[in-house]
């Protein structure tokens, strides 16, 4: 765990398409910030659920697609030299008693930082659990969602579940430090990658590693340690030796941690006034599918309507003593040398 | 026309549907407790129902891009559909589904 503190004027929570124009506005009124995301990668659900579907409601876009619309985003917000951590939850927010913010991640790190903007849209992205009675007891001691150190799998009978590019990936990458390795998918087709596909068939044709078809029925094992796997398919049931399970059923949006941060909340989102965008709690804020006030649309032009005010806002605390004058990016000479523009 | 829909305490609800809408539509409007984060896109697989056995046959077989989205689903079965994917129409006046537990809205995650 690192012990150093990340010092920051904002952070923002949830790197999504809002989160992204956030650091836009923001940049233009000289603020910094740094983003957080439990996604290995920025965009949130354009990026996660639809990148290759045409959005077609942005204006000045007829069309556009939800990678296209994250990477133009990325663009836009690139002068103001934004810092991004992926792969990390924010769990903890709390108040100091100069005003501050101390921000925490499941990684360790620590932020001290003035404002908070959560852009955590439908909820933190999460692995999907299978229903398999009590796999709870098992999780993160031999059953993962996620590799995070290679070594952990060394030497174990390892099952993995799934047909996608993780299932895929992992059996690759996993099989030579296995003991034995079965990938166990519902029907005898994949949809991964060709090459990885041809390189898995290759494995189980050379006997290094085994294929099943079926699904878990249930877990074998105690004290949070697995010994089997049963799994079920058209023959029956069937008990596979195993001391660690990875099921790869892609991700689900979970609300998570932002429930706890003693925000106001209607119904699972945050409660927010519509001149500032803020919340229950000054200094944070609460942009695009995540809050909810009176005529709300979750669109994606809403939420950039709402980073813009915002801005205005955490500008008022982060910088209580300047003057903001309303400029146009068109006309302003000092905002297109922020922009970089030559 | 009507469909039959079962949720997850085993309680059927006789919903009333209209032409040419999805059946995750019908199930969501009627205010039923179905995830659909995607809205119907097929990017997400948790509008994940059972359709009666004695209608499986009577839909239209489920397209390449639905197997792919049902590879999502952990609890998948047979009968499983995504019902996003599910069209109505005269045909499908009395349709009988159940939602599965992987299409809950709270669907318990890790
Ligand atoms: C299939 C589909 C089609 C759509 N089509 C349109 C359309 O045509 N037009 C339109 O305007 N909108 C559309 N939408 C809606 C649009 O995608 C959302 O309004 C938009 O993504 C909201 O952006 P956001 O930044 O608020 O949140 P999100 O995109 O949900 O991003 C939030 C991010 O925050 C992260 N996060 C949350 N909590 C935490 C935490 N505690 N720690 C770390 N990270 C966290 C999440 O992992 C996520 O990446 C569509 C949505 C879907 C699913
Ligand atoms: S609503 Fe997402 S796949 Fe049907």
């Amino acid at each position: 765990m690192s012990e150093q503190e990340i010092v920051t004027d904002v952070v923002i929570v949830g790197a999504g398409p809002v989160g992204l124009f956030a650091v836009f506005e923001l940049g233009l009124l000289d603020i910094k910030c740094h983003l957080i995301d439990i996604l290995d990668k920025p965009g949130g659900q354009c990026a996660e659920l639809y990148p290759e579907k045409p959005i077609y409601d942005i204006p000045a876009f007829p069309e556009i697609s939800g990678q296209e619309l994250t990477d133009n985003l990325l663009k836009q917000a690139e002068p103001f030299g934004p810092t991004y951590h992926y792969n990390r939850m924010v769990n903890e927010i709390e108040r100091q008693d100069n005003g501050d913010f101390i921000v925490k991640t499941d990684a360790g790190e620590t932020f001290r930082c003035k404002v908070v903007v959560v852009a955590a849209g439908g909820g933190s992205f999460q692995p999907k659990r299978p229903p398999v009675p009590n796999i709870e007891a098992f999780e993160n001691q031999s059953v993962f969602y996620a590799v995070r150190k290679m070594d952990d799998f060394r030497d174990h009978d390892i099952v993995i579940v799934g047909g996608g590019d993780s299932a895929l990936d992992w059996t690759l990458n996993l099989a030579p430090l296995a003991k034995s390795l079965t990938l166990v998918h519902r029907r005898d087709s994949f949809r991964a990658h060709t090459d990885s596909v041809n390189k898995m068939r290759a494995l189980v044709d050379e006997g290094k590693i085994n294929f099943e078809l079926g699904q878990i029925a249930s877990l074998e094992g105690e004290n949070g340690q697995i010994s089997a796997v049963n799994i079920k398919n058209a023959d029956g049931e069937k008990s596979l030796p195993a001391t660690r399970l990875m099921p790869f059923f892609g991700l689900t949006m979970k609300l998570g941690p932002v429930a706890n941060w003693g925000l106001n909340l209607h119904e699972n989102l945050i409660e927010v006034d519509t001149e500032k965008f803020a919340t229950s709690e000054k200094g944070i804020f609460a942009i695009g599918d995540i809050n909810y006030y009176p005529g709300k649309l979750k669109l994606i032009l809403s939420g950039f309507h709402e980073a813009a005010l915002m801005a205005q806002a955490a500008k008022k605390i982060i910088h209580p003593d300047e003057k903001v004058v309303f400029q146009y990016t068109t006309s302003s000479t000092k905002l297109q040398k922020k922009l970089g523009v030559k | 026309m009507h469909i039959y829909v079962t949720d997850h305490n085993g309680k059927e609800h006789e919903l009333e549907a209209l032409e040419g809408w999805r059946v995750m539509e019908v199930i969501r409007d009627w205010g039923l407790p179905i995830k659909a984060e995607c809205g119907g896109a097929c990017a997400c697989a948790t509008c994940h129902v059972f359709v009666d056995p004695d209608w499986q046959d009577k839909l239209h077989a489920a397209s390449d891009e639905e197997e792919d989205m049902l590879d999502m689903v952990p609890d998948v079965k047979d009968n499983s559909r995504l019902s996003c994917q599910i069209l109505m129409s005269e045909e499908l006046d009395g349709l009988k589904v159940s939602l599965a537990p992987s299409a809950k809205p709270d669907a318990e995650v890790a």
